[in-house]
């Protein structure tokens, strides 16, 4: 456990040296956010309607933008051959790196799709709504997005590559992320929605660790 | 499994598609031509669907097929990293392609019948949605075997890929049905209410067996072309070696 806490507050060390890479992400999930309107038009009750859609699909393309480097920069610098010889698992290690990410793009990225929300009309109930199932299901994203990072290093055009593997993968989180708002607005709980998201959480914090460290190995070889 | 691990030999590979591969060939045009001369003379018309239930024929068993190659690449993929089969490798390098493909006939058959029959080319329905990520899966599976300038590792990226994503695909389905009765409450009647008359599922079926004699018979190919390719790959290295 030593190590995981070690590696975690080395990666967001890092991050907090240079919080500029953290502000272009959140730069981008709003930008992207904002387009939709220009896009679409500015009819109020098409943007309640697609507001939790296009919340939780900017905020997915947006936690891939910052993907491609959460192994790449441990590659090139050597760390990531340390951590394959080092006497801890590197399953530990690999969550270690999906949790620094999910708290530097999935945390602030749930904090801040609420007070995007507001400007495409959603009332309070599904703000609330639209924070927790994002804070429930981006730990998910930064899972799979951190096993399709680990199976492109090093090759080429990663970054588009990254998205092609990880976004089917994404599909079931996207759908049960934001059809709780819509359930919502069909005067329903979130609950059911809000256990499933956290049983897709689960079930991708019990695999992909696994599959993340042997693809960091062969990475390795 | 003991009798087909000796066949993880590329070499003695070779030797028995070598000997198997013009029958299989031949059993494949005969059996195809058989099945199609069924499908389309043979078989009656459907009294709703009228001559577009034809297509059904190629359509069902490119699904069926589609899904088996899938799985076929998780368990090659398991073998791959399990026992580091070499041939495990180049047959998924195979494979891939060949059920990517029947994917997209899949697909493409679907919105051709779906025109005439639902008044639009594409509709969300839960099926399409879920075939047309299965075919993404298989996208991403191509583009990562062949991403890298060392092919071994493409191809143990890709067999990860291939588990993890034969894991995840009941829970993409089910997501997908899911989200496809929020959104739109049946308002499709579907064909496989009434049960299906033998003078349909004949030709269906016989047509599902040759299309995975195609099956079969374009993945052992592109095997030997695999193995060639490996080769003279290695023999060029050798060479430059030589030279230097």
């Amino acid at each position: 456990m030593n190590g995981f806490t070690a590696l975690l507050m080395r990666d967001l060390r890092l991050v907090w040296r240079r919080p500029g890479d953290v502000g272009v992400v959140l730069a981008f999930f709003v930008v992207a956010t904002v387009l939709f309107p220009l896009g679409i038009g500015p009819e109020a009750n098409v943007l309640a309607r697609i507001a939790a859609g296009v919340l939780w699909c900017a905020a997915l393309f947006a936690a891939l933008l910052s993907l491609e480097r959460l192994f790449a920069s441990d590659h090139e610098d050597g760390t990531l051959d340390l951590l394959l010889l080092a006497p801890w698992p590197l399953e530990l290690a690999a969550l270690a790196k999906c949790a620094a990410h999910w708290i530097v793009t999935g945390l602030p990225l749930s904090l801040l799709a609420p007070f995007l929300g507001i400007a495409f009309g959603l009332d309070g109930q599904s703000l609330l709504a639209l924070g927790v199932t994002l804070l429930v299901g981006t730990p998910t994203l930064s899972l799979i997005g951190g096993l399709a990072a680990a199976l492109t290093l090093g090759a080429r055009r990663s970054g588009a590559l990254l998205a092609l593997l990880a976004l089917p993968l994404c599909v079931p989180t996207l759908i049960f992320g934001a059809g709780a708002i819509e359930t919502l607005a069909a005067g329903e709980g979130i609950v059911t929605h809000v256990a499933i998201l956290a049983a897709l959480a689960l079930v991708a914090l019990a695999t992909t660790p696994w599959a993340i460290a042997a693809a960091l190995r062969q990475a390795g070889e | 499994m003991a009798d087909l691990h000796f066949l993880a030999n590329p070499a003695r590979f070779r030797r028995f598609s070598q000997r198997v591969l013009p029958g299989l060939g031949f059993a494949t045009v005969l059996m195809l031509g058989v099945g199609l001369y069924m499908a389309f003379f043979v078989a009656p018309e459907d009294y709703q669907q009228g001559q577009t239930v034809r297509i059904m024929f190629l359509h069902v068993p490119s699904a069926w097929l589609s899904m088996g190659g899938y799985a076929l690449l998780a368990a090659l993929g398991a073998s791959l990293l399990v026992w580091r089969h070499p041939l495990a490798a180049l047959m998924a390098r195979a494979a891939a392609p060949v059920g990517a493909c029947f994917a997209a006939v899949c697909l493409l058959t679907g919105s051709l019948w779906g025109r005439p029959m639902w008044g639009a080319y594409w509709v969300w329905d839960a099926r399409l949605t879920s075939m047309l990520l299965l075919f993404f899966l298989y996208l991403g599976h191509i583009a990562l075997s062949r991403a890298y300038d060392d092919s071994g590792r493409g191809d143990r990226a890709a067999a990860i890929l291939a588990l993890v994503g034969v894991i995840n695909l009941p829970i993409i389905k089910f997501s997908v049905d899911w989200w496809n009765t929020l959104h739109q409450p049946a308002s499709i009647t579907r064909l496989d209410a009434p049960a299906i008359h033998n003078s349909i599922l004949v030709p269906l079926l016989w047509m599902a067996v040759s299309l995975l004699f195609l099956f079969v018979f374009l993945v052992l190919l592109r095997t030997e072309t695999e193995i060639d390719r490996r080769r003279l790959e290695v023999a060029d290295m050798q060479g430059e070696g030589g030279r230097a």
